[in-house]
């Protein structure tokens, strides 16, 4: 008798999910259509339900998404705020919103207006939108699980940072997946704050008014073939622990205050097989400590590295130093980091033993980078005669630069 | 023109049958060529050749040069007993010294380059702006030498002022600017700083080259105003002009001083 009403619950269960899931519904919104506007339809979908945007201009505002659908476009339709307010605000979990040109949401110093916000949802995902002239692009607050890809975000060519927002903004968010996006003309490009364990992945961030990427209290996050170029203030992290930076490039981050990657208050955290290519400063250290920083490839930089002496602990081995100007530059004439096995393209020592490693220490700081630390308008006597003879002349009794700051086993080729 | 260039061809028979532009060519020419061979990228031997460019470019045509004036007196007296007159006499001198000077460095460093060729074609307007700033200074130091061995009689002493003169303006004006620059660091010294580096000749083909191997450096804050200036068309124009200056002044009053020397 018990088996028999087990079987019965069972199958009572099984019909009702395939009642629900014969309910799920696509409704078609279309401006020659019965339905004419994505509110209309939202008024009449259930959980579950797909709407379907046809090719069409569709200006609204202020789009709210209360139940779990699937929004999709067809041939990309147009939803535009024109500049009064902001689009989609999604409240509900496991919403979808794919293939649509989301525009002109308005700026305001009051309310974060986003192309697309999530507000406390979960399993969201954003995917193969055109996100454009948006004040935030898009903005996730308290989510959970969300995934945000393959997006072409590109903000107003806003002049300063205070009228533009960030592309893709997260605030107190966890296991957040943002990948493959063209982010560009935001403030910065992709924003993380107090969001933890995400993944960002393979993203280009490119000639936003700040900075490429920015976090703060953001941890075990990864990022993983990312391309950071031409930022005004190249790449800036801060108060994060367990970072795992891997294959991102940082290129072309020219400015006074332009940095490849600024690292404040960076902790525990490994930076490997990352390219820094043409920047003023290529990796700039300040408060952070226990850094793996290996396997990268520093090019034609200002300076490769800027280490404030505040920064302790920190371990540099396997790294490519090559054509930059300055390789490290610090403050102070003590030193707290190690070099390891670095390939230094200036390096002129020679391998008697042939171990592949030369048998003279290489001192990375030079001392006309100590001089123009202190007296930055001297940077106009470089590569002068004077200056190289002050140079062997430091080399050989060091007085201004730090004495064991060296690499002592410095490689003889470069690192594949 | 005509008297002028037989003397300039006949110069140019005497020096290269001196040797010693030969081996000019040949010390340049095996240094970059071993350099393509040692380091084997080309942006690496670029960057060596800037060195020898502000370094010895100058050392070696200022000594070469006021040896030359000196060593050819005796020709130099023989032709002013002929018909000729004394400016084409001594622009005939100038250009026999100074062309052929270029021409040695020019193949020197350029022969290696033509069939070595650079790795990416960014690379290509340094090369040039290499090639150009080394001819302006031999053109420069050349004017230096002329007016220097024209207006000391003695040997020894006009070759003591040349390698004073190169001294000065490669080490002495450098270390002076570094001096004052601590002196004065209570201010802000990026416009005066330009302003004083662009007196000297070595300095202003360094910086020339600067804003091509550097430019990176040189974007951040002070750097900047560096880049700006130098990088700009008025910049360029100035220095170029500046240069040209050096050029010109020594070789007038050199030119005024042969018209009137009593040989």
């Amino acid at each position: 008798m018990k088996i028999i009403f087990q079987i019965n619950i069972i199958i009572l269960l099984i019909i009702t999910f395939r009642h629900t899931n014969l309910e799920a519904k696509d409704i078609i919104i279309d401006k020659s259509g019965a339905i004419t506007s994505i509110k209309q339809a939202l008024g009449l979908c259930q959980n579950g339900d797909r709407l379907i945007i046809k090719k069409g201009y569709y200006k609204e505002r202020d789009i709210e998404i209360n139940k779990s659908v699937q929004i999709t476009g067809e041939d990309f339709p147009v939803v535009d705020a024109e500049f009064k307010s902001g689009l989609f605000h999604i409240k509900a979990d496991d919403v979808r919103i794919e293939g649509l040109i989301i525009k002109n949401t308005a700026m305001s110093f009051v309310a974060e207006y986003a192309g697309i916000k999530i507000d406390s949802a979960k399993n969201c995902i954003i995917k193969g939108n055109k996100i454009l002239y948006n004040y935030f692009g898009v903005y996730i607050a308290f989510g959970a699980d969300c995934k945000i890809e393959d997006n072409i975000i590109v903000g107003r060519q806003s002049k300063s940072e205070t009228t533009s927002g960030n592309g893709v903004h997260l605030w107190y968010s966890k296991n957040i997946t943002i990948s493959n996006n063209k982010i560009s003309n935001q403030r910065d490009g992709i924003y993380l704050e107090f969001s933890q364990n995400s993944a960002i992945d393979n993203n280009i961030s490119e000639n936003n008014l700040r900075y490429g990427l920015h976090f703060m209290f953001s941890h075990r996050c990864v990022y993983n073939g990312n391309t950071f170029r031409n930022n005004v203030g190249g790449v800036a992290v801060m108060y994060t622990k367990y970072i795992h930076m891997y294959n991102n490039k940082f290129e072309n981050n020219w400015g006074p205050a332009s940095y490849g990657l600024l690292l404040k208050d960076i902790t525990d955290s490994e930076i490997k097989y990352n390219l820094f290519h043409e920047n003023s400063t290529a990796i700039y250290l300040e408060n952070s400590v226990r850094l793996l920083i290996e396997h990268n490839n520093i090019t034609d930089n200002g300076w490769a590295l800027k280490i404030k002496s505040n920064s302790t602990d920190n371990d540099f081995v396997n790294n490519n130093f090559i054509n930059n100007t300055f390789d490290v530059a610090t403050g102070s004439k003590r030193n707290y980091v190690t070099f390891r096995k670095n390939y230094w393209s200036k390096y002129s020592g020679y391998d008697l033993n042939r171990d592949g490693y030369g048998d003279v220490p290489y001192k990375p700081v030079g001392l006309f980078s100590a001089i123009v630390e202190n007296n930055s308008p001297a940077m106009i006597l470089l590569r002068s005669l004077f200056i190289q003879i002050l140079e062997v002349a430091e080399k050989i009794v060091p007085s201004i630069t730090p004495v064991d700051l060296e690499d002592e086993s410095p490689l003889m080729r470069s690192v594949r | 023109m005509n008297t002028m260039l037989k003397i300039i061809k006949y110069e140019l028979r005497d020096v290269i049958r001196s040797k010693w532009i030969l081996i000019y060519f040949g010390f340049l020419f095996l240094i970059t060529e071993g350099m393509f061979q040692f380091s084997g990228s080309s942006s690496k031997v670029l960057l060596s050749l800037l060195n020898i460019v502000l370094i010895l470019i100058p050392i070696i045509t200022i000594s070469y040069g006021i040896i030359y004036m000196y060593s050819s007196r005796e020709f130099t007296e023989m032709l002013l007993a002929q018909p000729i007159k004394r400016k084409t006499l001594f622009s005939g001198l100038y250009s026999g010294l100074a062309l052929p000077l270029s021409i040695a460095y020019l193949f020197g460093i350029g022969i290696p380059f033509i069939y070595h060729g650079v790795d990416e074609v960014s690379q290509f307007p340094v090369l040039i702006i290499l090639m150009l700033s080394g001819v302006a200074l031999t053109f420069v130091f050349t004017s230096l030498a002329v007016l220097i061995s024209l207006s000391s009689e003695d040997k020894v002493k006009g070759l003591g002022i040349g390698i004073f003169v190169w001294l000065f303006m490669a080490v002495v004006y450098d270390g002076a600017l570094l001096f004052g620059s601590y002196l004065l660091s209570e201010y802000p010294l990026e416009k005066p700083m330009i302003a004083v580096t662009i007196l000297n000749p070595i300095d202003l083909a360094r910086i020339l080259l600067m804003l091509k191997f550097d430019i990176s450096a040189l974007m951040g804050y002070t750097g900047a105003v560096f880049k700006k200036f130098f990088g700009g068309p008025l910049g360029m124009l100035l220095s170029s002009g500046m240069l040209m200056l050096w050029i010109i002044i020594p070789c007038l009053i050199g030119k005024r001083i042969f018209v009137r020397k009593d040989f």
